[in-house]
């Protein structure tokens, strides 16, 4: 087995708030190699962002309560000072992130925001903003050159994703987090968005972590899944392992929900309820409230992580004995 | 719509809410002081020669005597209620004017509301203070007359939001609904739109308030307000700058009594804000 | 932005147009005769009709407006002065760069504090400093600017006797003025600050310029205090409407002969020539800030530079 790039480990976020802690991510494990796409799937508000950001370390303020590891090649990023932080954010791991506009400085040209990054690599201005022509025309955008000079809000969507992916190449990070890449924009855009990932994978052996709630993006370019509910991580494991055998409930739910060709209704399922805010950990499933399958135990006690095999883990009473209701 | 469950919500936040309890206890100290001032006052507020001429604060006269000889703490207490009054007058004026254009405006649009950001764009060219000048050279001298000329030149602050809020609730469901069932434009605007518009004009009121008792009171102080013998406190911080350089409690007195008010005020309406329209916050 | 500047331009003028129309129509929403204001009330009805008729008084309205803009802007004539008996211009000529002295320091002294007080208190948000500031600001909030003038007499003029109280005889006379007018705004302004800087902080491309590995410094000058001047910028030339107010208060308290007590004696008295032609010269001064930071805004904020210019470039 590869060593790990990425290792988070017991990782729980809480947020204070007025009266309490809101538990936004609990008990998250997960290890990301070289060269492989991991893909964390959930619906928003799951807090599968929150984990995208405290690995940059980028939760802003003081009321973000950390517990856990955050290993980056072996060294634990929750101990980094800032300074050190900073040297390792965008060089050793780049980001971007949901909505480019929004994210894209608007008074900046977006060569001047792509060259800045290089110009920290001690490279002089001129040479910077050859390689971010050059890198502009490497994420395939047209007229590289001119669209140097043009401001974020003159772009279309694609093109100011494709800034921000030249933003966060320009330094060759051996990990890239793509928080929702190409959720703000057009299905075609997307598939173009997603074969620069991928390509970028195959060429540089980059490792990408990729946030989504799109199951057929992860279907298309995942090679390791993991599906976070309500904070927790619950259910783990290979593409093909997750999509053959599917374990817990939640995921198979959101699998049915998932548009399918061959399904003649072409009506797309839904899950009933909401994600629920936690406030306060009390013992119980925290999916049991939507759960078709939800007994007395699931709402009294907190299930463990279950092995299914070497790679497949879940987060489910029901797993020892779930080959029983399987096609349910 | 706002059950009982969600009034109590509101309450409990309320007394959680520092600036709130603050502004409303300094206030309700003020109000206090308004309803019993007959009872507070040592003399009447006009009663000339209770003491000497220009005696320093002291046992007798807690805040000291001025020039005629006048004892300043029982002017100072008779002053809050001109203060309140003046609160109330304004704010009546300035909500029914906006309210009334903004629901107008924001319910019509087109030319109606066209004309409207004209008129808002011209208040906009001359400054507050000045444009009342100007008004309460039309209207006259006085303390009422200066009330209507702030009014008349700060309601635009309300008509603003009142009309974004209905140009949004115009196409909301239930507004169509009525519309259906045949329900009048009149009736649209004050029975389904207004009410939703109240929590943003609570905060607005409380927010507003402190700026029409500054204006208020400057005008009082630049002559153009209050006259004698009136205890107003801007007139009696005119009148105090005059002895400024032997008789300083003249001034310092009514200051601390408006400071203190408009304060309460002030920290009411931050509190208020923050607990019916915590949106607002971030602007 | 050529284009969007012809536009604002366009606008200022028809605003300044009407404005005038105003303070024209002030003169005959009074009850009674222009002529009656001028004149003792002794002069005779014949003596008051050939008046009338000099001074165009008898002419139709519409008539009566033309020539008096044209007396204003060919030969800058805004009338004579009732009270003074000369013309409204010789008062104004002496007054209005005092008060322009005025404003113009308290205005540079009030940006070079409040700047950075509220770009501080956003980055230490909660801290000791801010919690203060907070407090401070609102106090200072509920404090009318007359009453910090006289507790600043008080103090300085009175109880100390360093610095000269009224009157205006030489630059030590503006530093008690000028302390009162910026004492009066810099809460606002503080404020303000604080909170556009703020929200920049939350905007998501300050995020991504701290994940591509800018050190926090950059971040802040070039990401977040860049586009939190736009904001403060417009705040600038709005305020300074508010000042010039600030300062009819200020030049009363302070016996500064400037334009503010002009107007405020001339109101008190009914000089209408003269409360017209400051009424003017404000709103038209007004307007041209409006028009100054529309330009700055253009020149900081490509969005507006290009989204107002009229087509791509």
């Amino acid at each position: 087995m590869k060593e790990a790039l990425l290792s988070l480990e017991h990782l729980s976020i809480d947020y204070k708030i007025r009266g309490g802690y809101l538990s936004a991510v609990n008990d998250v494990s997960m290890d990301i190699c070289q060269g492989e796409i991991f893909a964390v799937v959930g619906e928003s508000g799951c807090g599968k962002s929150t984990v995208a950001h405290s690995i940059m370390r980028l939760l802003s303020g003081g009321n973000a309560k950390i517990e856990g590891k955050i290993l980056f090649d072996g060294r634990d990023l929750m101990t980094c000072s800032e300074k050190e932080m900073e040297a390792v954010r965008g060089k050793e791991i780049g980001m971007i992130f949901q909505n480019p506009l929004d994210s894209l400085n608007p008074v900046y040209t977006v060569g001047n925001q792509v060259s800045e990054a290089i110009m920290l690599d001690r490279v002089d201005k001129q040479e910077a903003m050859r390689q971010a022509v050059k890198l502009f025309q490497d994420v395939k955008m047209p007229d590289a050159q001119e669209r140097a000079g043009s401001f974020p809000h003159e772009l279309s969507g694609g093109m100011r994703q494709r800034v921000m992916i030249a933003m966060m190449l320009s330094r060759h990070p051996r990990l890239l987090i793509a928080d929702e890449p190409t959720t703000a924009l057009d299905v075609t855009i997307e598939a173009q968005i997603l074969e620069i990932i991928k390509e970028l994978k195959e060429k540089n052996n980059t490792a990408i972590l990729m946030i989504t709630h799109n199951f057929g993006l992860v279907a298309e370019a995942a090679d390791k899944i993991a599906v976070m509910y309500a904070g927790e991580v619950v259910e783990s494991g290979d593409v093909f392992e997750i999509f053959e055998n599917p374990m817990h409930p939640y995921t198979r739910l959101l699998m049915k929900a998932l548009p399918r060709r061959t399904k003649r209704e072409g009506r797309l399922e839904t899950i009933d309820g909401s994600v629920p805010r936690i406030l306060d950990k009390k013992p119980g499933c925290r999916f049991a409230n939507r759960c078709p399958y939800a007994s007395e135990t699931c709402r009294s006690q907190t299930p463990g992580v279950t092995k299914v095999s070497e790679t497949h883990r879940c987060r489910c009473f029901l797993v020892s004995d779930s080959s029983d209701r399987k096609g349910a | 719509m706002r059950g009982r469950g969600k009034v109590r919500e509101t309450l409990q936040e309320c007394l959680r809410n520092g600036n709130f309890m603050v502004g409303f206890i300094i206030l309700l100290s003020v109000f206090l002081v308004a309803i019993f001032s007959g009872q507070i006052a040592h003399y009447g507020y006009t009663e000339q020669l209770v003491g000497p001429k220009f005696s320093p604060p002291s046992a007798e006269f807690w805040f000291g005597t001025d020039e005629l000889g006048r004892d300043v703490f029982s002017r100072v207490v008779e002053g809050t209620r001109i203060t309140l009054w003046v609160a109330f007058i304004g704010a009546t004026l300035e909500l029914v004017l906006g309210v009334t254009v903004g629901l107008i405006c924001g319910y019509f649009g087109s030319w109606v509301d066209r004309v409207f950001s004209f008129l808002t764009d011209l208040t906009w060219c001359i400054p507050g203070t000045i444009l009342a000048l100007a008004v309460v050279t039309l209207l006259g001298k006085g303390l009422t007359n200066s009330v209507i000329a702030i009014s008349l030149v700060s309601w635009a602050s309300y008509a603003r939001p009142v009309r974004a809020k209905t140009m949004s609730l115009k196409n909301m469901a239930f507004v169509e609904t009525g519309t259906a069932f045949g329900e009048s434009s009149f009736s649209l605007m004050f029975r389904y739109i207004l009410p939703n518009v109240v929590p943003s004009l609570i905060v607005m009121v409380s927010m507003s308030l402190p700026a029409t008792i500054l204006s208020t009171t400057t005008l009082s102080f630049l002559g153009l307000g209050s006259q004698a013998p009136s205890p107003d406190w801007g007139l009696a911080l005119s009148n105090g700058i005059t002895y400024i350089t032997n008789a300083p409690w003249l001034s310092i007195f009514p200051g601390i009594a408006l400071v203190y008010t408009v304060l309460g005020f002030n920290l009411l309406g931050e509190g208020l804000r923050d607990i019916l329209d915590p949106h607002m916050k971030s602007q | 932005m050529r284009g969007y500047l012809i536009k604002r331009v366009l606008q200022g003028i028809l605003l300044i147009v009407a404005v005038s129309m105003l303070v024209f129509s002030l003169l005959y929403m009074m009850p009674g005769n222009p002529v009656d204001m001028i004149v003792d009330r002794k002069v005779s009805v014949e003596k008051k009709a050939e008046l009338a008729h000099e001074m165009g008084y008898d002419l139709p309205l519409p008539q009566q407006y033309v020539r008096w803009v044209k007396g204003i802007v060919v030969d800058h004539n805004f009338g004579n002065s009732t009270r003074y008996k000369v013309p409204v211009l010789d008062l104004l000529k002496d007054r209005i760069p005092r008060s322009l002295v005025l404003c113009g320091w308290s205005l540079l002294i009030e940006m070079l504090i409040a700047l950075p007080i509220g770009l501080l208190c956003a980055i230490k948000k909660n801290s000791f400093f801010d919690r203060f500031t907070v407090v401070f600001t609102l106090i200072l909030t509920a404090m009318p600017a007359f009453w910090l003038g006289a507790l600043l007499i008080l103090t300085f003029g009175v109880g100390l006797e360093i610095l000269p109280i009224s009157g205006y005889k030489g630059p030590e006379y503006l530093i008690l003025p000028v302390f009162a007018l910026v004492s009066a705004s810099i809460a606002g302004t503080i404020r303000l600050t604080k909170a556009e800087v703020l929200e920049v902080l939350n905007e998501k491309y300050v995020t991504t310029a701290t994940a591509k590995g800018l050190p926090k410094r950059t971040v802040m000058v070039k990401h977040v205090l860049r586009n939190a001047l736009i904001i403060v910028t417009v705040q600038v030339f709005m305020s300074i409407p508010w000042l010039i107010s600030g300062a009819v208060v200020i030049e009363k308290i302070f016996d500064i002969p400037g334009m503010g007590g002009l107007l405020l004696n001339s109101i008190i008295v009914q000089d209408f020539p003269v409360v017209q032609a400051v009424l003017l010269i404000v709103a038209a001064l007004t307007v041209i800030c409006n028009l100054i930071s529309d330009l700055v805004i253009g020149i900081l904020d490509p969005r507006i530079r290009i989204s107002m210019g009229g087509g791509d470039k």
